[in-house]
């Protein structure tokens, strides 16, 4: 009885505002779009960061033959040097952070330099011309500063870098993006608070009659409330299933259709990562709803 | 079943107190008129019976109930043992008769069963069988007050508190309501009516108080309205 009475006031009371209502769920399911593509952004930075540095290395470069570089005056590499480059990775204090150290010889470096080279137009280079390098795997890639502090100074080392640079600026640009999502997200969840403000307080304006009479013949408080908090929650859910389906679509038709035909070097996120991120967005949903509830129904229907 | 010791209900602080110091006390199945001009009080006795204001001094006891003690959460509870009516009848304007009655049991939970047995025998009790489809702008005044009252008493409520229930009507159709409200005090309902209705009270003959100024000038068994006619 009691449920079928909640049922039929959370419906009446939707339709009777069906314009306010509207615009809670539209309102919601624009915060909720920003908040869920934040998230999946987030998500798709720390899948690349995954999977690119599992993949860099540092390149410990060592002196070539002719080199402007100051450490490298003596001319190039000594076996010598590289024995002691090699004991100061392996051995020494820093074997607890390189996994693995890998020694690129000059014809190795040769070999992968003319096979991307389809044009021949560095055909004129040597094997004698290139570095040889220690490409080095850490076990841990934010360590990479000790690594190059340690090494960068010894003899026969001309320059350390950290390939990570390279993908640095494009996470830079990623992060700046959830953050400007993250934001929108925020201005756009407190216009939906107060919209459900609103019409949680006009919908109680307006059966401000029969809460009346609820309370005078001694209904408790929760039945009183529970049709307003419903309603409010029925349009932020609505909201919340509008803005899972958009991200799922948009998530499926732009990146699993489009981009992961087109740009195939890239791990992406998937569908599965728009309904990890689902329960969340439904909770946020809800938990708007019961916030902008509490805020104004202790007023409108107090006991 | 209403006990008032020495109840006292200041508004605002400094302000004149709306209750002074009243002490009453109304036994089950009396039938008691509650008379003043307005600003006399009446208005917060009933309050403080219905704990919609908390007396500032004194106690206030309805029901077997110490409501200076009631928690807020247990006032649902005292509500469903008084049964209200009031001047402008506070009927649902979409709800047909039947509907307006059934609405009282409906929130407080009772079952449909419970609701379809109930509710004709009430209407047949306040004489409105026949109208259950009838909507409240469709009915004549006296009407209207009685599927109030029959929504105040359809829980079968020990105490019915009536607002200036003839207040609106005219005075022929206010002896068919004081009748109405004479049956249920005769079935056991402690009836507490505040009026302004002179002629009414004079021909009851019931017990009246009188409230003055937020104190209690008057009680007096099978009383009339005004002092100056004893």
């Amino acid at each position: 009885m009691r449920l079928r009475f909640i049922f039929g006031e959370v419906f009446n009371g939707l339709r009777r505002n069906t314009t306010m209502a509207l615009s809670v769920v539209l309102v919601t399911f624009v915060s909720l779009m920003f908040v869920g593509a934040a998230a999946l952004t987030q998500m798709q930075i720390d899948q690349l960061k995954d999977d690119w540095y599992g993949k860099v290395e540092i390149a410990i470069f060592l002196c070539p033959e002719s080199s402007r570089n100051e450490r490298c005056a003596e001319g190039a590499v000594t076996a010598a040097q590289e024995e002691d480059i090699r004991a100061v990775l392996e051995d020494g204090a820093l074997s607890d952070l390189v996994q693995k150290v890998y020694y690129e010889s000059r014809e190795e470096a040769y070999g992968k330099f003319v096979a991307n080279d389809d044009e021949g137009i560095w055909s004129y280079l040597t094997p004698e011309q290139m570095q040889p390098s220690f490409r080095v795997k850490l076990s841990d890639p934010e360590q990479y500063q000790v690594v190059a502090d340690a090494t960068e100074g010894l003899p026969g080392v001309d320059v350390v870098r950290d390939q990570r640079e390279i993908f640095s600026e494009l996470f830079r640009f990623l992060n700046a993006a959830t953050v400007i999502a993250a934001a929108l997200a925020a201005v756009m969840l407190i216009a939906a608070m107060l919209l459900i403000t609103t019409t949680i307080r006009l919908s109680a304006l307006s059966r401000r009659r029969e809460t009346q009479i609820m309370r005078m013949v001694g209904s408790s408080r929760s039945l009183i409330q529970m049709p307003f908090m419903l309603e409010g929650a029925v349009a932020a859910t609505a909201g919340a299933v509008l803005a899972i389906g958009g991200l799922f679509f948009g998530v499926r038709y732009l990146i699993e259709d489009w981009l992961k035909s087109s740009v195939t070097w890239v791990q992406y996120i998937g569908t599965s990562d728009v309904l990890n991120v689902a329960p969340w967005l439904l909770v946020i949903a809800v938990g708007l709803a019961a916030v902008a509830s509490i805020v104004t129904l202790g007023r409108y229907t107090r006991a | 079943m209403i006990r008032l010791d020495n109840a006292t209900k200041v508004y605002k602080r400094g302000a004149r107190p709306a209750l002074d110091s009243v002490s009453v006390e109304i036994e089950r199945g009396d039938f008691v008129f509650l008379v003043g001009s307005s600003g006399s009080g009446k208005s917060t006795f009933l309050k403080l019976i219905l704990r919609e204001e908390r007396p500032t001094g004194g106690d206030v006891y309805v029901a077997g109930r110490h409501l200076n003690k009631l928690s807020a959460w247990r006032v649902p509870h005292l509500r469903r043992e008084i049964g209200a009516v009031f001047q402008d009848f506070r009927l649902l304007p979409n709800k047909t008769v039947y509907q307006n009655v059934a609405f009282a049991l409906q929130v407080i939970g009772k079952s449909r069963h419970h609701i379809q047995s109930t509710v004709p025998e009430m209407l047949d009790l306040v004489g409105l069988s026949g109208k259950e489809k009838r909507f409240p702008h469709e009915l004549s005044g006296g009407e209207q007050q009685r599927v109030a009252i029959a929504r105040a008493f359809v829980n079968h409520p020990p105490i019915l508190l009536c607002d200036e229930p003839t207040g609106n009507l005219d005075p022929g159709t206010s002896v068919g309501i004081m009748r109405l409200l004479d049956r249920i005090n005769r079935t056991g309902t402690t009836v507490l009516m505040a009026t302004h209705d002179d002629e009414i009270v004079d021909q009851m003959r019931k017990r009246v108080i009188e409230l003055r100024g937020g104190e209690l000038v008057r009680d007096q068994d099978r009383g009339v309205y005004g002092l100056e006619r004893v």
